[in-house]
């Protein structure tokens, strides 16, 4: 069987398994969101908190719980690797500077989980399963949460109220994410990856001498850093360290796992707007530019263009044998069309289209499918765009959904929009303008602008993933790359609250013969269309002097 | 204004409230519950999937190791012992600052790029014969180096049998995998640096080469560790 073959069955098998577990999992995600009761452990959870789960709250006020529990983790983060020195089981690392966490505690709440240290020589047991890994469930639940809110302004009329966020967080961790997670762990655990407590240990090698491993909870982190599309890997090499992804099962199930939530999240969608094939057309939107984009990947992975792949006969650098080059590059699209960012091979040394795909995947807003709520969220702004625009070709007010978007809608929207791509271009050309933040770079050319360029796309985006070349462990990347991830996460996260209670106080408007038939494909394709258009005239400046220019001269 | 102060104080009180809670649950149960089930259920693979050879650790099924000769006095890198099965380059494990290199590994790939260390010829660019550093450099000096080590006097390795994985490393630096078709190459000299014919080491090749599960997942690969192993055990019935 040809490689190339054998990447296309495993990208089918995929397929089947995402499809058999959309609807179960949609249906029960809607259920989960739209259920009165709670569990026990819950109502002790609630006293904990001092919150009561029944109050509905109106925008600002759902908007206040995201930030204050979004302030406190980025609060308590610092804190714990400001203290690591101190702290019980930090296997005798050191306080971690305090640049550099600042910028790991913004990132690791900000759903981002971008690393500027090495997990294996800078993180103890504390910290990263105590701390980072906690963050990998709770900022998932928080997006989640935004994104269901968003979605009851589209289901409610003639109230702002958008539910509870502290039952949304709660049942988010409790009913969806700490249960996939506790099966995915030991599926992965199996499959080999670790889980243990030992320290840094030494293992005695075929020729003699040792060498130094440093174990721990390792399995159940990466099940919720695919789970919840954060990506920040207990070790450096992230999925690609066998002990994080031991062998071609565990590699595709963490593919699984990274697409199971943010797809299923549009047949929740559709169940609680109360019409599925709604869900249908958001998903079809996002499948379409996710299988787009792998088929792209694989063919520019697979001819290998680049000088030194050339003399190498493939390419094959950054890249592990188990995996080949199908499994690591619908890896590679799945990261980065979500808010993900774990790499099982290493993106710098992708090909130079292949590198450009992943920029591009990241820039598109990451809605194909998305972060965990954040894809669905972002998505739904898009389509409000989409609707937007085909309104004004035909003269007419547009709606979505029985809803009118109207020019605060429409504000609220373009506010949305402009956000990444105002962090992304401003600090990349910020960078680039200065003298030292250059220094940075690995490469040099364009593919030393595009570490750059990556840099701010990922974290701006909430992605992560890295052209891991770049040295950010630097005061000004470490400082400018936590204000892009700070910022592009929740600035977003405000417009799309104010969008959800405008949408929500709304009346519902009759469907008439003139309305946009927003479950059809033909609006799949003027989404699909929109969303290229819009991120083509933002990026593709920026684009032509990285991987574009470093692809067309190979 | 101390309204406003108060509220936000009390909200952040209820932030971090949740928060802690949280990490109860995410940070502590969850992990030690998983742990227990693991350790339990699949305690080898827990642990890191050590293996065993007469008793002793020899390491991991999953990392890989370098089979090295002792370092002369001068080199910076030791020498290959041709000997045994070599993996693939790892140029990518970062240098570590807190300890003396791979004492504690550090996990990591060489980031570069397929244009680094690439010249201009018309409008092409191509890997620059003369370049000391860069990917182009590194490909080469692997390339040559398998030519070298491989070729014996009725075996000639030409530079198109050399598979990508064979010069390229890594992702996570620690690729315990080649492909067959790496193994194979090396065959002839591994027979005759031992003593072996190249028949029977061919066999134990294909004895230790894991096909793609389940027919389609995954790439073929031979797992350099127990393959030396049962090299080490097949030299041993010899002699």
């Amino acid at each position: 069987m040809s490689p190339v073959l054998a990447g296309v069955l495993q990208l089918l098998a995929l397929i089947a398994a995402l499809a058999l577990a959309y609807r179960p999992l949609g249906d029960y995600m809607a259920k989960v969101y739209s259920s009165d009761k709670h569990l026990r452990v819950e109502k002790w959870i609630y006293k904990g908190i001092g919150a009561n789960p029944n109050t509905e709250m109106r925008w600002p006020a759902y908007l206040r719980g995201v930030l204050a529990f979004s302030a406190a983790g980025v609060l308590f983060l610092y804190l714990l690797q400001r203290l690591q020195g101190s702290l019980p089981g930090s296997l005798g690392f050191k306080a971690i500077d305090p640049d550099q966490a600042f910028n790991t505690a913004t990132s690791f709440v900000a759903n981002t989980n971008w690393q500027s240290y090495y997990g294996e020589q800078a993180m103890g047991h504390v910290v990263q399963t105590g701390g980072l890994a906690v963050q990998n469930f709770v900022s998932a639940a928080v997006g989640i949460a935004v994104a269901v809110a968003l979605v009851r302004g589209f289901a409610r009329s003639r109230t702002g109220e958008l539910g509870n966020f502290w039952a949304d967080l709660v049942r988010g961790v409790v009913r969806i994410l700490i249960p996939i997670s506790v099966i995915g762990a030991i599926v992965l655990v199996a499959c080999g990856a670790i889980q243990n407590f030992s320290g840094i240990h030494e293992v005695g090698q075929f020729m003699g001498g040792e060498q130094q491993w440093n174990g721990g909870a390792v399995a159940s982190q990466e099940v919720i850093k695919e789970l919840g599309t954060n990506g920040g890997g207990y070790f450096n090499a992230n999925s690609a360290h066998p002990f994080e992804n031991p062998n071609p099962i565990s590699n595709l199930f963490e593919i699984f796992l990274i697409l199971v939530i943010p797809f299923a999240l549009t047949r929740t969608f559709g169940k609680m707007v109360g019409s599925i094939k709604q869900g249908y057309a958001i998903l079809a939107t996002m499948a379409t530019i996710w299988l787009g984009f792998i088929a792209l990947m694989m063919w520019t992975e697979f001819h290998h263009g680049g000088p030194a792949f050339d003399l190498a006969g493939g390419a094959m650098e950054g890249k592990e044998t188990r995996f080949g080059i199908g499994g690591s590059a619908i890896f590679s699209v799945s990261t980065t069309l979500t808010s993900t960012g774990a790499v099982n091979s290493f993106h710098s040394s992708n090909t130079g289209f292949g590198g450009g795909l992943d920029l591009l995947g990241m820039q598109l807003g990451e809605i194909a499918p998305g972060g965990t709520g954040s894809g669905l969220y972002g998505m739904l702004i898009m389509a409000i765009i989409a609707v937007f625009i085909a309104g004004l070709m035909v003269g007419r007010t547009p709606e979505y959904l029985g809803k009118k978007i109207g020019t605060r809608e429409i504000k609220f929207a373009a506010c949305y929009i402009l956000v990444t791509p105002a962090l992304v271009l401003g600090f990349t050309g910020a960078s680039m303008a200065l003298s030292t933040p250059k220094d940075s770079m690995l490469n040099s050319g364009a593919h030393g602008f595009s570490e750059i360029l990556y840099a701010f796309t990922s974290g701006a985006n909430n992605n992560g993933s890295a052209f891991a070349g770049l040295s950010a462990d630097t005061q000004w990347f470490n400082t400018t790359i936590g204000l892009a991830m700070l910022l592009g996460r929740f600035l977003p996260m405000v417009f799309v609250l104010a969008l959800a209670g405008s949408l929500a106080e709304q009346k519902p408007i009759p469907k008439t013969a003139g309305t946009l038939r927003t479950e059809k494909p033909l609006f799949t394709g003027l989404l699909v269309g929109t969303i290229m258009i819009i991120t083509g005239l933002t990026y593709f400046p920026a684009l032509a002097l990285g991987p574009l220019a470093e692809g067309l001269a190979s | 204004m101390n309204n406003s102060v108060g509220n936000t104080a009390r909200l952040l009180g209820a932030g971090l409230r949740a928060l802690l809670v949280l990490t109860v649950i995410c940070g502590v149960i969850y992990p030690l519950a998983v742990t227990g089930v693991a350790q339990a259920l699949f305690n080898n693979k827990a642990n890191g999937s050590e293996v065993k050879d007469g008793g002793k650790v020899v390491g991991s099924e999953l990392i890989g190791q370098r089979y090295d000769l002792p370092l002369k006095k001068g080199q910076e890198t030791p020498d290959p012992d041709l000997k045994w099965f070599q993996p693939r380059p790892s140029n990518g494990l970062a240098v570590n600052s807190e300890n003396t290199r791979y004492k504690l590994i550090i996990s990591g790939a060489t980031n570069l790029a397929g244009d680094s260390g690439t010249m201009k010829k018309g409008d092409k660019e191509v890997c620059d014969p003369k370049a000391e550093e860069g990917l182009c450099a590194q490909v080469r000096a692997a390339r040559d180096a398998v030519i070298k080590d491989n070729s014996t006097a009725d075996f000639k390795v030409r530079a198109a049998d050399i598979p990508a994985e064979a010069v390229t490393s890594s992702g996570s630096g620690l690729d315990p995998h080649i492909s067959p078709d790496y193994a194979d190459l090396q065959v002839h000299r591994v027979a005759e640096k031992n003593g072996l014919d190249a028949e029977q080491v061919e066999k134990l090749v294909d004895d230790h080469t894991d096909g793609r599960v389940l027919g389609f997942m995954g790439e073929p690969r031979v797992n350099v560790l127990k393959l030396n192993i049962a090299l080490k055990h097949l030299v041993a019935e010899k002699g």
